[in-house]
């Protein structure tokens, strides 16, 4: 019964992370410009996509396909950005939704005919397979990997917040973005830039992601939903919301899916759907 | 204050409200593929479910501004509804339409309570995740609906006695057109009332309605209402035309599909869920040999192209051409 | 004595550490023509969204007439007659003026909620919103939507709404803001001529407006009221013009 708790708990915290990787830029560029992005799980599908061919088709190693794929989905954002987001910053909530819908709907039938429509194997090396074990429970090796990388990027992210100046005009142009003007933040290239890494984030989550759920053309539209409950539940602009709403949504949905087979994914809407009742603006959220 | 004078703004109201010969000719041309398709009548069927569900997002979207990711809910619930009555061997279309409009309106009131508390994100993710919610109750409960096999054994009765649904979908289309007609006229009364004032009211500046007097969440709870029952109208028609139900009908993919089809044809100008379900349907039905990963790839390049040109969708665009009409849009 | 149209009692209210009202205790007679002056930040919109119940007071209450309306949400209020006009234009950019007056008529009359019957059954309404904009000079342009009307008729559109409410106590938030200095004369004389019955509060910061339309002056800092008076006993007073009229103000 422990035992069994604790495995729902590890792998629904990997499960977390990897939904927090996925999801943190969104609530970033969210909090900061109100721009809905609903593309962000594209860029996310293209990290993956990018990892599987340059392990599978370039032969290159695992590990080194990982920041690849972050260079090629920040890459990507930008030129998005560049020519078609740019427009939109003082559009309406609903057409900020339709342009990043239609292009997901884009993405999808891309992949689709790139790389045809069944899951992508991707060959992990296997210093990262199997389990090991950690305080005699048995733990898998790559789930450990998962939790290991997100942590890091977690700390990293934190610290640039807080210790760096860009952190600091991140921080406030999300705080206030008039007054971030006022002060002289160049916030347009704030924005860029933090848009640039968080689909970079996202891209990663989507190479790590290959091993854990799966990745098939329809992945930018079956993650948006999960990253979308992580960003409005965690509330906007918040690291911190991510991680927890992330971790909760991980654990819950992989508890669900354990003690309450029958139930589905009904589990992570309800609780999802009474959150927000509780707190319209999220954990964390301010605005 | 002289009578003339008062009388102006009178009549400019009521100008503004007036059938324009347009109009009149589209309703009249509605009555053509009886006439020129007579092979097409289930699919002119299906488009006229598919506006009567457009129409009724416009009256929450178009007018009073709520972004539903949702509104498949009261669709699918209406259709499953009319669907059971038939298949527990009830199987008259009018009672049973009714009964499924009524079970729509009664979860759309309930859940309005909810849905007028928010705003922005908060919202759009609460009505995503009720549909969310409806969708996987449904694959659950599949005891009751079938689950996705679909709900087998609906058997419909002939329409007032006379008419019986078949394969030519004669009675299916004169059916949906009828209902969709009435419905039209009853969401044009409500947009063109002081009720539909109040929407566009809240749509034009939440703020300033308090500021006025107004009780939003009122009106929002009544507008969502008469749309769930409009939706539910639609997804009723659905089931008793084509005797089939199907948790598609539920699914987040029709929720999305109506949103796009309102936008195309242009939010809050009335005709627009119309004409952009006419469009969509035909474009997908000749369409409809070719893989369905093209169809989303056209189908995202139109809506990116739409937002970035013709951003009140292709009604917008033509009343750009036509500036001398001025419509209570 | 007969009761103040508009009182408040202890009104405080804090963000953190930033106070931005405090003790504010206000009387305002049948009539009024009161206006709210001091230096930016000293808390007068403040104030307003307190008394409208746009903002929840921490400590205090609020009187219209006899009955205590602190508990009430804001639209209840309105429709006890305590309205407000906003500093910056917050109309309905798509809906013409005509539709947006009649609008506020009709939910003041209560047929806003009437979804069977068409606007143009209600004549009665629309005749008294046209009236309210002829009154305010804006009759000729009524019929355009509100975005293709000038900044000036969108000043006096902002009153409109508030008239078509039919108030008892109206709060002008900065009436004329970014109104040229000749026109918004003509927009004060409009707010002079308003109904004896009506008390109003407005917030202004052109001093010769102030001492040319207002009958007494509250001059508010840092979220306290400072001092009130008559126009003249303000103008000597020492404290104030230390404050407030010593410093350049905004037109």
């Amino acid at each position: 019964m422990i035992a069994s708790a604790f495995g729902v708990l590890f792998d629904g915290f990997a499960y977390g992370m990897l939904l927090f990787l996925l999801s943190v830029g969104l609530s970033v560029t969210l909090g900061m410009m109100n721009f809905v992005n609903l593309a962000h799980c594209s860029f996310a599908m293209l990290g993956g996509y990018v990892a599987v061919s340059v392990t599978n088709d370039l032969g290159w190693p695992f590990l080194v396909s990982l920041p690849v794929a972050f260079v090629a989905a920040a890459v990507a954002s930008v030129a998005f950005e560049r020519l078609l987001y740019r427009r939109l910053y003082r559009a309406t909530d609903l057409d900020q939704c339709l342009l990043t819908i239609g292009i997901v709907f884009i993405s999808v039938a891309v992949a689709a005919y790139v790389y045809g429509t069944i899951q992508q194997p991707l060959n992990v090396p296997s210093y990262l397979r199997g389990t090991v074990s950690v305080m005699g429970q048995s733990v898998g090796v790559y789930r450990l990997f998962l939790i290991g990388v997100s942590l890091l990027v977690t700390l990293l992210l934190v610290a640039t917040l807080e210790y760096t100046r860009f952190g600091a005009q991140v921080r406030a142009a999300v705080d206030n973005q008039r007054m971030a003007r006022g002060l002289g933040i160049n916030v347009d290239r704030v924005f860029a830039i933090t848009f640039a890494l968080g689909s970079g984030l996202a891209g990663l989550g989507g190479a790590l992601a290959v091993e854990i759920v799966g990745l098939d053309h329809a992945f930018a539209f079956t993650y948006l939903v999960y990253v979308l409950i992580v960003v409005a539940v965690g509330g906007l602009g918040s690291i911190a919301g991510s991680f927890v709403a992330a971790t909760l949504l991980g654990i819950s949905d992989m508890a669900g899916k354990y003690y309450f087979p029958e139930l589905g994914a009904f589990l992570i809407y309800f609780v999802m759907v009474t959150l927000l009742m509780w707190r319209p603006l999220g954990l964390f959220g301010r605005r | 204050m002289t009578s003339s004078a008062a009388a102006e703004p009178q009549r400019y109201l009521e100008a503004q409200i007036r059938w324009r010969p347009l109009e009149i000719a589209f309703w009249l041309a509605t009555l053509l593929p009886f006439v020129l398709t007579p092979n097409y009548l289930l699919l002119a069927s299906q488009i006229a479910i598919t506006a009567l569900f457009a129409l009724s997002l416009d009256l929450i979207l178009g007018y009073a501004g709520i972004v539903s990711l949702g509104h498949a809910a009261y669709f699918g619930f209406g259709s499953y509804t009319a669907g059971l009555i038939a298949k527990w061997g009830w199987g008259e279309p009018l009672t049973g339409l009714i009964i499924a409009a009524a079970a729509a309106g009664l979860l759309g009131y309930l859940t309005s309570f909810i849905i007028a508390r928010f705003r922005h994100l908060a919202l759009i993710m609460i009505t995503l995740g009720l549909g969310l919610l409806l969708a996987e109750a449904a694959n659950s409960a599949s005891w009751l609906t079938g689950g996705a096999d679909g709900l087998q054994g609906v058997r419909m009765w002939k329409l007032l006695g006379m008419f019986q649904f078949d394969l030519f979908g004669t009675t299916a289309y004169s059916y949906s057109l009828a209902v969709l007609f009435l419905l039209f006229l009853v969401a044009r009364r409500v947009i063109h009332s002081p009720f539909g004032l109040a929407l566009r009211g809240i749509r034009e500046n939440a703020v300033r309605m308090p500021a006025i007097g107004a009780a939003s969440p009122a009106h929002i709870r009544k507008v969502y209402t008469i749309a769930a029952v409009m939706a539910g109208v639609a997804g009723a028609l659905l089931a008793q035309t084509t005797e089939t139900v199907s948790l598609e009908t539920l699914s987040f993919q029709r929720s999305a599909d109506v949103l796009v089809i309102l936008i195309l044809g242009g939010a809050g100008r009335l005709y627009g869920g119309i004409v952009g379900a006419i469009i969509y349907m035909v474009a997908r039905d000749q369409l409809s040999g070719i893989n369905p990963q093209y169809w989303y790839f056209w189908i995202g390049t139109l809506l990116v192209a739409v937002v970035i040109f013709l951003p009140n969708g292709i009604l917008g665009g033509l009343a750009r051409l036509m500036p001398a009409r001025r419509s209570p849009a | 004595m007969s009761t103040a149209a508009l009182s408040t009692r202890g009104l405080d209210k804090s963000f953190g550490s930033l106070v931005v009202a405090k003790n504010i205790e206000l009387d305002l007679p049948r009539g009024a023509r009161y206006a709210l002056i001091g230096p930016n930040g000293a808390g007068k919109t403040t104030l307003i969204n307190l008394i409208t119940g746009m903002l929840r007071p921490d400590q205090g209450r609020i009187f219209l007439e006899a009955d205590e309306v602190t508990a009430l949400r804001p639209e209840e209020r309105v429709k006890r007659g305590l309205v407000r006009t906003f500093q910056i234009n917050t109309l309905f950019p798509h809906l013409s003026a005509l539709e947006a007056v009649t609008l506020a008529v009709c939910e003041r009359r209560g047929y806003a909620g009437t979804w069977w019957q068409k606007l143009p059954a209600y004549p009665d309404a629309i005749e008294e919103a046209y009236a309210i904009l002829l009154s305010l000079r804006l009759g000729a342009s009524c019929y355009r939507p509100t975005r293709e009307l000038a900044y000036g008729q969108q000043r006096l559109l902002e009153i409109a709404l508030a008239l078509a409410t039919n108030p008892k106590v109206l709060l002008l938030d900065e009436p004329a803001a970014g109104v040229p200095q000749g026109e918004s004369a003509e927009l004060f004389s409009v707010i002079a001529d308003l109904s004896q019955d009506i008390a109003v509060l407005f917030i202004e910061h052109d001093m010769h407006v102030v001492f040319r339309f207002a009958r007494r002056i509250i001059v508010m800092v840092g979220g306290r009221i400072l001092v009130e008076g008559t126009p003249a006993e303000i103008a000597a007073d020492a404290r104030v013009r230390e404050v407030y009229l010593g410093g350049a103000h905004h037109g």
